[in-house]
């Protein structure tokens, strides 16, 4: 089933910066073999960035994954069971473009939409999982999107179980108009109600994390961990230079600009991010806490 | 009524136009007794949004709205109508107090967005906006929001997750600026123009999505031709509504809120 979900993806080390040109000398870089680390610029061989979890081995940049490779390593083996996988994206405004541009995206990512939901286990703790693909239109909400996250806390709320969502965003998908701006209250509503049940929900701010998703779901865990150095925040950074007219420093917006503000409970890495999620959960399981 | 409907283009120039009547015109033609209500109890004063008490055909309501300047002076004072969190705090903060006494809420929609800046960001915009939702879906008090002019996206949703949502006839709503979205889908803010008639932000267009449910008119050639008129329609919409909503019980008032949302999207499968 896992395998049909992703059957079109090319490789596990699917993710490259772009050489933009603007490395030192401007060395042309082979994006396949090596990666150029988007923080600290600093280029290291593909394989080792891939081996430790493609984490900057020089400045511990958290790198952005594919839904599949995230499972992999948060799901316990086998556990995962999809909801929601034929869902299928439309066209509300008529935006010109719009359908082909998500099949062919379907297409070279494998993925139907840009986020995956369903049920596993996470260190033997059962729970509903979503994991947002920023691979996939930069993980933007449109109707899918907003659906399928309402339907996992639904369906969480009626089994009680808990909810951890990997999030990842550029925002509201504008080619839905208004469409994708109510995709924000819709969510929140469903993590209102889940909430109001007693229920716990774990929020993993992944890069990057921004705008209407910033401002809805993603905002709104019981628990809200990040992994380091990702992109966090609510406008762009090039709309605030605009706005106040001067260069914002490198760190602003980052996952430690945002713990040392107080939004941010705790920075995970991500190789230990299952075992600190399997711990939470079973801290959250029912007949845990006083009767 | 005015006569032929107004392009998406030129509503938005109607509801930009300097003598559009601002939320501060009309809370004093629409209600008696307002009195404002300072603070978000955590941080400060945004005078982008403010909120009260007031009397409605004599029944209590709490009313927020943004705050839109008619000329560069009273812009600067409230930004422009664009909000820092403390502002959707303070509108949080009185529509908890608005529950607690019982107290339907009403609010008046009026911004180009969220405000974009440091400070804004450092103080947790997303987290703001997003606990206005959550919490608005929950409140246990009938929430009714208007749209005046501007519906600038989650600076507009943040006081709009509401039991219904009304807009004045030439009232826009959307996700992002028609310049904003010409920008980033087409690398070209000129564009704008095209963007705003294509992307379906008119109070028709909103109604056929489900996302309002009731236009209100303005006199011919928009609301600034005559704000008294204007101000009437506002207040005989609240008249036939807002105790419909007041006598629902609770419970279903939730679940008919929870339920107008839910349904909006469209997908296949």
């Amino acid at each position: 089933m896992l395998e049909d979900l992703f059957d079109k993806v090319k490789s596990r080390v699917g993710v490259q910066q772009p050489n933009d040109g603007k490395a030192k000398g401007n060395v042309t870089v082979p994006t396949d073999m090596m990666f150029k680390c988007p923080r600290c610029q600093k280029v290291e061989f593909m394989e080792n960035f891939a081996l430790g979890g493609k984490v900057c081995p020089n400045c511990s940049y958290h790198s952005r994954l594919t839904a599949r490779e995230r499972l992999e390593m948060t799901a316990d083996t086998g556990t995962f069971v999809p909801y929601d996988d034929a869902m299928n994206t439309l066209n509300p405004i008529d935006f010109p473009g719009y359908l082909e541009k998500i099949q062919k995206l379907q297409q070279s990512t494998g993925n139907t939409e840009a986020v995956v939901t369903g049920e596993c286990a996470i260190e033997a703790t059962p729970c509903v999982l979503g994991i947002m693909d920023s691979h996939f239109m930069m993980a933007s909400m449109g109707s899918v999107v907003g659906e399928k996250i309402t339907r996992a806390f639904e369906h969480a709320t009626e089994k009680r179980l808990p909810v951890i969502l990997f999030t990842a965003s550029g925002g509201a998908r504008m080619q839905e108009g208004i469409i994708s701006l109510m995709q924000m209250a819709k969510t929140s509503g469903a993590v209102a109600r889940h909430s109001e049940a007693g229920l716990l929900y774990i929020t993993v701010l992944t890069d990057p994390t921004t705008g209407g998703v910033a401002a809805s779901f993603a905002s709104l865990g019981d628990i809200i961990l990040a992994e380091p150095k990702v992109l966090i925040g609510f406008a762009g950074r090039r709309v605030i230079e605009n706005t106040i007219r001067q260069k914002l420093p490198d760190d602003f917006q980052s996952a430690e600009f945002f713990l040392q503000h107080g939004f941010v409970d705790m920075l995970v890495e991500r190789k230990s991010m299952r075992k600190i999620l399997g711990r939470l959960l079973r801290f959250h399981r029912e007949g845990e806490g006083m009767q | 009524m005015s006569g032929n409907p107004l392009t998406a283009w030129e509503r938005l120039e109607l509801v930009k136009h300097k003598n559009r009547p601002t939320a501060k015109d009309y809370i004093p033609l629409i209600f008696d007794h307002f009195l404002e209500l300072h603070g978000d109890r955590c941080y400060g004063d945004d005078s982008a949004i403010i909120g009260g008490v007031a009397r409605f055909r004599r029944i209590p309501v709490t009313v927020i709205a943004n705050v839109k300047g008619r000329d560069l002076e009273e812009n600067k004072h409230s930004n422009f109508a664009m909000a820092h969190p403390e502002g959707y705090r303070k509108a949080l903060r009185l529509m908890k107090q608005a529950e607690k006494f019982r107290r339907p809420v009403i609010c008046l929609v009026d911004t180009p967005g969220a405000y974009c800046g440091i400070e804004a960001e450092e103080r947790g915009q997303h987290e703001a906006i997003a606990r206005s939702q959550m919490d608005m879906m929950m409140m246990r008090t009938p929430i009714l929001s208007i749209i005046l002019g501007e519906g600038g996206s989650g600076g507009a949703l943040a006081l709009s997750v509401c039991d219904q949502l009304a807009m004045m006839q030439n009232a826009t709503y959307s996700v992002i600026s028609p310049q904003g979205f010409a920008s980033i889908l087409w690398k070209d803010a000129s564009r704008a123009k095209e963007a705003a008639n294509m992307v379906k932000i008119t109070a028709e267009d909103l109604m056929d999505f489900g996302v309002c449910e009731a236009i209100i008119p303005e006199p011919v050639g928009g609301a600034h031709k005559n704000p008294q008129l204007a101000a009437e329609a506002i207040s005989g919409y609240l008249r036939d509504n807002l105790e419909i909503f007041m006598r629902k019980p609770i419970d279903k008032l939730l679940e008919t809120r929870y339920s107008k949302f839910r349904k909006i999207g469209r997908f296949s499968e």
